[in-house]
């Protein structure tokens, strides 16, 4: 039997002092309120003095509350039972299922030797072109979507997994609104997906603190089911509220911010997290997507900035479209040299011209005259938008190739592209010649 | 005297504090002990009967109370034959071996040794009974890979010895005696193949150090060119993400002229170690025959590894590299992020509540970044051999900022700045490296008066660009465009590498001093010229048939072809005769 305590010596923020002996340091403890039980975390031990994070958040906790150590840390059920069902950032049926108590598994757990990895080499088609041709995204690769609110980065994430062929999605809602869990919910059940999906999702109703376990227990139950075989994709969104809850602690905590009040190891949180992603040999996979949604569109915040340092690349959606710069997918060059052999070079001669479009808007906005060179570019620059960036388009990776070439005929001579003349000896779409089209 | 041990008091992330009792010393390793378990530790801070000390191992589980060994002995890592081809963890851990051991997972509390006695090596002797030895001194040697591994009289043998005896040639294990010592006092130690180091200590065994002066060919022609690196010179390359460190210490790692690379991936993505891992055995090495993983060490503490064993793979890593250029040996070491090794640092400072410098990092930031980088260098050893380790640090400055600490505190300390810049990247000029902002003290490829001139050309190139954006292309001279195009054509065709594409992804010293020359006729001479759009046009054909040439491989038949196309090209249009050109390139670059 675990000791019980109850005398709660301090309390702020989110973080309360107990007196305890026998404690260890990540243990996890009941605390019985008026309001029911709350589950709270050690997160720090000096001598006698206990201290815990609270996950329900400490608002109404008394002096005299219960505090119960369990003797264990955070642990999660794992089990086939829980395809298709709801649960709560701390893991607590959402739907009307029962609470699944079998099989407990901790969470938070050690790293993949490095040594075990494997060259991820699987793309994952989305039949979005800015992903597929310039960008592609392969199984095992982490990549945020970076965005400003009020973009559609929640439909970006379902619509990707909707259309990737893996065998189990994992939604990890982090600060959801209720709206965007609903959506998430039926999206996934028209498309004929819920069945293979299982739901953390802690909404931006529920207790602040709460947001901290719903990566480590997604990524926990992924990775169980991706050593029995799954592909498993890890849906995050939205991960600016995971580091906002750690800043939250840390202030309580009294540690020294690093930047903007953030503490100094977010950089090592986060990856403990995204590194979760891997591809294990002779078994499956896991994927993550993660949306960060950057304070004040900006990227240099050090929530965005610490993340992009970490993944391997990123999705930046802008006025609903994912741009060609700032985004990138790093493992692509993993994948795209055994897709079709004009892929690579046309990616990059496309964005090359694509950033001397920008270039020459911004002359054309200066009110410089245009010389045919730059009409040729803004007719590219205006083709390539409407026929390639735009997220409605819907078309597997070799049309869109195709596409690129029709739309490099239309604008521009062979020679003014940059490309090596094999390849466009090969590929140059027949009759166009250049100039004379 | 006995051992220090003691009691945890407290626990606060990665950081515990423990109540000892007996004698303890800075940096020195303790084992906290948790069931069957013993984690190492290393304290960091001693005030009174208390040591701070950080815990290489995820903390959760300890509690108060629980019992700490210590060792009495430093950091340290394993020196002698067989580290060529490993891929350690930060404190030297055989990651391939815990993985046979503990399967997909790292697990707690294996710490395996990283030169076992299963190794066993044919040993030559070189001194006899008899003889007078010192530290460093060489015993005999062994072959490891293409090397003549030297065993050395063990570093922490300070004094005079006497052999008192030594092994016959043959074959024996790393952890036989081959030799036995005798100090002054007439005590005698057995000695094997390998022995310890503490990692935070230099090797120090050298006559004197020389100033890097020899250029250290990387094969990528904007460094090798523009702004080189010297063997046993020291050069960091900070970038925002995405700008291509890795890709550009990946590179490096497989194509500079170097004896031993020993990358350090520290606290950054595994992923891209596992490339590394994966494809180095397979590559042969042209100039060695063998593969890559022959000249090859890893210290990889990715980022989801424990963080204290993160700021020690840096020591590791570099401990090895000197132990090495003991060898006569030109080693260079790569560490990508020194950015997340301050951070190590930063975080472990937090945790002991020091009064924090700028951006939370501890005020000693640049001390020890300075210290790092001074354990690069040419050394002369009192035989008259050469060896050198040359360190190349990647930097993370947050927000891609260089008004940072990291990066302020490196570029004071270093002798090449390879700035990585946002707009270059996004406009996918790889490698990002910013010609102008970058800097180099090293002597280059071309020789100095040909970069000055390439660098001068770039930067009238880019003022121009930067007036035409103001006054637009109409306002600007024919004479003026031509001078951008062609900077811009340097830049397109010379400092742009593609590090995917077989041939251009190296260029050998000797190839970019020939293909540098012609480029520098085309930026050298005047062309016939109608308008702008007619320059345009004719420089694109330049630049296409140039991008051809540098996809065809050295002096094969199509690079001959090509280059005779080239000539052609710009014999049709060259104002000069070849002879007026020739005299005007000899007295500009005689
Ligand atoms: N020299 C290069 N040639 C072609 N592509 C490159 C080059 N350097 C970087 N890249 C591209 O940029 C991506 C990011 O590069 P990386 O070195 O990982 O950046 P960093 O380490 O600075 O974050 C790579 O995945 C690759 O797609
Ligand atoms: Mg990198």
């Amino acid at each position: 039997m675990r000791k019980i305590y109850n005398k709660i010596e301090r309390i702020a923020g989110n973080v309360i002092i107990v007196k305890a002996e026998g404690v260890k340091y990540g243990e996890l403890a009941e605390v019985n309120t008026d309001h029911g039980k709350s589950l709270a975390e050690v997160i720090r031990l000096d001598n006698e003095l206990v201290a815990l994070q609270v996950y329900e958040g400490t608002r109404g906790i008394s002096t005299n509350d219960q505090v119960r150590f369990l003797g264990h840390p955070m642990m999660i059920c794992f089990s086939d039972d829980l395809m298709g069902r709801i649960f709560t950032g701390s893991g607590k049926p959402r739907d009307n299922g029962p609470e699944l108590m079998e099989n407990l598994i901790e969470i938070g757990g050690p790293s993949v030797n490095p040594a075990k990895r494997i060259v991820p080499r699987n793309m994952i088609r989305t039949g979005i072109p800015m992903i597929d041709v310039f960008n592609s995204l392969v199984e095992s690769q982490k990549l945020p979507v970076f965005s400003v609110s009020g973009e559609p980065y929640n439909e970006l994430l379902a619509r990707i997994a909707l259309q990737a062929e893996v065998d189990l999605i994992i939604l990890g809602g982090i600060g959801l609104k209720y709206d965007d869990y609903l959506y998430f919910r039926d999206t996934l059940e028209e498309g004929g997906a819920l069945s293979r999906t299982i739901f953390f999702v802690h909404t931006a109703a529920d207790p602040v603190v709460e947001a901290l376990l719903v990566p480590d227990i997604s990524l926990a139950v992924a990775e169980k089911f991706a050593l029995k075989d799954k592909r498993v994709l890890v849906l995050l969104t939205d991960m600016t509220n995971f580091a906002d809850a750690l800043k939250e602690i840390a202030i309580t905590m009294e540690q020294v911010p690093s930047n903007r009040g953030y503490p100094g190891d977010l950089y090592s949180q986060l990856a403990a997290r995204y590194e979760k992603a891997v591809d294990f040999e002779g078994s499956g996979s896991i994927t993550i997507l993660a949306v960060t949604t950057m304070p004040g569109d900006d990227v240099t915040h050090p929530i965005p900035d610490n993340t992009g340092y970490i993944t391997e690349g990123q999705f930046y959606l802008r006025n609903s479209r994912i741009e060609p710069f700032g985004s990138l997918s790093r493992l692509k060059q993993l994948v795209n040299k055994n897709t079709r052999e004009d892929h690579r070079a046309l990616m990059d001669g496309m964005i090359k011209l694509y950033a001397l479009y920008k270039e020459t808007l911004e002359k054309k906005a200066m009110g410089f005259r245009m010389s045919e060179w730059d009409n040729k570019l803004l007719k590219f620059g205006e083709l390539f938008e409407l026929k390639l960036m735009a997220l409605s388009v819907n078309i597997p990776l070799e049309k869109a190739l195709d596409l690129g070439w029709e739309i490099l005929a239309g604008c521009f001579t062979p020679e003014e592209t940059g490309l090596r003349t094999e390849l466009i000896t090969k590929f140059w779409p027949k009759g166009k010649k250049g100039e004379e089209e | 005297m006995t051992n220090a041990n003691g009691k945890i008091v407290g626990v606060n992330g990665n950081m515990l504090i423990v109540e000892y009792q007996g004698n303890v010393k800075m940096n020195e390793v303790g084992y906290v002990i948790l069931g069957k378990k013993r984690l190492k530790s290393e304290v960091i801070r001693i005030r009174g009967n208390l040591a701070e000390m950080q815990v290489f191992e995820m903390s959760r589980g300890i509690g108060i109370g629980d019992n700490v060994d210590f060792t009495n002995e430093l950091l340290a890592v394993e020196l002698g034959p067989g580290l060529i081809g490993q891929i350690f963890d930060g404190l030297q851990n055989p990651l391939p071996e815990v993985a046979r051991q503990c399967g997909f997972f790292l697990e707690r509390g294996v710490y395996l040794t990283p030169l076992p006695e299963t190794l066993r090596w044919d040993f030559t002797p070189l001194v006899k009974e008899g003889d007078t030895v010192e530290r460093g001194d060489t015993l005999g040697t062994v072959p490891e890979c293409i090397f003549t591994h030297k065993i050395m009289v063990p570093f922490n043998f300070y004094g005079n010895f006497k052999v008192k005896s030594i092994a016959d040639a043959g074959n024996y294990s790393s952890k036989d005696t081959i030799t036995e010592l005798e100090d002054e006092n007439g005590k005698i130690y057995p000695v094997c193949m390998v022995f310890e180091w503490p990692v935070k200590r230099p090797i120090d065994i050298y006559e004197k150090r020389l100033k890097p002066t020899e250029h250290l060919s990387t094969k990528v022609r904007i460094i090798d060119t523009l702004v080189p690196v010297a063997r046993g010179g020291t050069y960091c390359i900070p970038g925002p993400f995405g700008a291509g460190k890795t890709v550009l210490q990946q590179i490096t790692s497989r194509y500079a002229e170097v004896d031993i690379v020993i990358i350090a991936a520290c606290g950054e993505r595994a992923g891209e170690v596992v490339e590394t891992l994966r494809e180095f055995p397979e590559l042969i090495d042209p100039r060695t025959g063998k593969t890559l993983m022959e000249r090859t060490i890893i210290v990889c503490n990715t980022s989801s590894m424990p963080v204290a064993a993160r700021e020690a793979s840096v020591y590791t890593a570099v401990t090895m590299a000197e132990y090495y250029r003991q060898m006569e040996l030109n080693v260079l070491l790569l560490a990508d992020s020194t950015s997340r090794w301050a951070q190590a640092m930063r975080e472990m400072s937090g945790r002991l509540e020091e009064i924090p410098g700028e951006e939370a990092f501890p005020a000693y930031l640049e001390s020890v970044i300075a210290n790092f980088y001074e354990r690069a260098g040419m050394v002369q050893f009192k035989n008259g051999g050469l060896g050198s380790v040359t360190i190349g640090g990647t930097v993370s400055p947050a927000g891609g900022n260089f008004e940072e600490p990291v990066t302020q505190g490196t570029l004071k300390v270093v002798g090449a700045f390879h700035g990585l810049s946002r707009e270059r990247s996004d406009a996918r000029r790889y490698p990002a490296i910013h010609p102008l902002d970058s800097w180099s003290k090293y002597p280059g490829a071309v020789g100095a008066k040909k970069t000055t001139y390439a660098r001068q050309f770039l930067f009238r190139g880019n003022e121009i660009d930067q007036m035409m954006k103001v006054v637009g292309e109409e306002g600007t001279s024919l004479e003026d465009y031509s001078i951008y195009l062609k900077s811009e054509f340097l830049d397109y065709v010379y400092l742009q590498q593609n590090a995917f594409d077989p041939v251009d992804a190296s260029t050998s010293a000797t190839r970019q001093r020939y293909v540098f020359d012609v480029l520098l006729r085309i930026l050298v001479a005047r062309f016939t010229i109608k308008d702008k759009t007619d320059a345009r046009t004719y420089f694109n054909q330049l630049r296409q048939k140039f991008l051809d040439w540098n996809g065809a491989e050295w002096e094969s038949d199509s690079f001959k072809n090509i280059e005779n196309e080239l000539n052609a090209m710009i014999a049709s249009r060259q104002v000069e005769s070849e002879r007026d050109l020739q005299v005007i390139f000899d007295k500009t670059f005689e």
